[in-house]
């Protein structure tokens, strides 16, 4: 994770100072065989243009639409996704982990 | 996340130093924590600053549960490094499989004819003495020292700057008997067994390496051990 959230959180910072509404998506925890390890990050601009992952772009959809609405309010998120192996493929996690992902709105 | 923390948060980026961005989950109020210098940890919680320097150590973030909730670590840590000193045979097959495991590898020999380009094409080298060398590099947790000449003129200034910093391995080559005259000369500069108990000499696993890609092997072995697991063996080669 050293070398590729660099990027991320340049363009967020990037973003940023371009005068976008921008929100930034971190693993928190995982549970089971998840796709991305913690730490990893994914970064939201306020179109739902995003760059990173969270996951093997299962949960983005998701994750992007809660960076949108911390875009719009400022409140910090916590999400859990995954639980059963049935329940994981509808979110997306196809594998069957569980993940956490804590999402926050880049401020002034 | 404020604006003015991630702007720091990628100055320490670009200046390799190790930082753990710390967040209350519940209420996003964040900080960044430094290991050395800089303000942080004093005011904190000691079993956070155990937690962060774990984190930076292992080069993996974490949860710890707090008054104020759960506080998670994020991890920036800046990369791997190779400082080698003594561009000599071993050298030159190190070098490239340092490379292949990730890591920075800077070459340091004051004598030219050794630390010359062409021997060592692609890499970082440095003329200067090693404590003038070591100086200009800040080597710090991430940082790997392996000296290689024998000569205590050479070896001797690098493993001083070494043991005064963090990083997270020191190897010396040299025989049994060339690391017990290395310790006395140690002693009398001032050092004392826990500092000689971070210098793995002999350098390298006990694999009956021969040949100098042998000894990189358990070189790069015993490098390997000593970043990923919590109690690296001590268990020495006489390469």
């Amino acid at each position: 994770m050293t070398t590729d959230s660099t990027d991320i959180l340049t363009t967020a910072l990037d973003w940023k100072q371009s005068g976008k509404g921008v929100a930034l998506a971190t693993v928190v925890t995982t549970w089971g065989s998840a796709p991305r390890p913690v730490g990893s990050q994914l970064a939201v601009d306020d179109e739902g243009k995003f760059i990173g992952s969270v996951s093997g772009g299962c949960i983005e959809g998701a994750v992007v639409t809660e960076a949108l609405d911390a875009i719009a309010d400022g409140k910090p998120r916590l999400l859990d996704f995954g639980v059963s192996d049935a329940q994981a493929w509808e979110v997306g996690l196809a594998c069957g982990g569980k993940i956490q992902v804590y999402v926050e709105r880049l401020d002034a | 996340m404020k604006r003015e923390i991630l702007e720091q948060l990628q100055t320490d980026r670009a200046e390799k130093r190790p930082v753990v961005l710390a967040t209350f989950l519940k209420t996003g109020e964040q900080r960044l924590l430094y290991l050395v210098g800089k303000k942080g940890l004093k005011d904190l919680d000691p079993r956070i600053g155990e937690a962060a320097r774990a984190a930076l150590i292992e080069d993996k973030p974490r949860t710890v549960d707090t008054e104020q909730g759960s506080l998670f670590l994020n991890v920036f840590n800046p990369p791997l490094r190779l400082i080698l000193v003594g561009a000599v045979h071993i050298a030159q097959a190190l070098v490239p499989m340092a490379q292949l495991a990730g890591y920075e590898v800077i070459v340091i020999d004051p004598r030219s004819a050794f630390g010359s380009i062409e021997r060592f094409p692609g890499v970082q080298l440095s003329n200067d003495w090693p404590d003038e060398a070591m100086e200009k590099l800040k080597p710090d947790l991430r940082t790997a020292l392996v000296t290689l000449t024998h000569d205590p003129k050479i070896d001797d200034p690098a493993l001083i700057a070494g043991l005064k910093s963090d990083v997270f391995y020191i190897g010396a080559l040299g025989s049994k008997k060339t690391h017990a005259s290395r310790i006395e000369r140690l002693t009398a500069a001032g050092f004392g067994a826990d500092d000689f108990a971070r210098i793995h000499g002999p350098v390298g696993l006990s694999i009956g390496a021969k040949s100098p890609a042998e000894i990189s092997i358990s070189i790069l072995a015993q490098m390997t051990a000593a970043l990923r697991q919590t109690s690296a063996p001590a268990s020495s080669a006489a390469a």
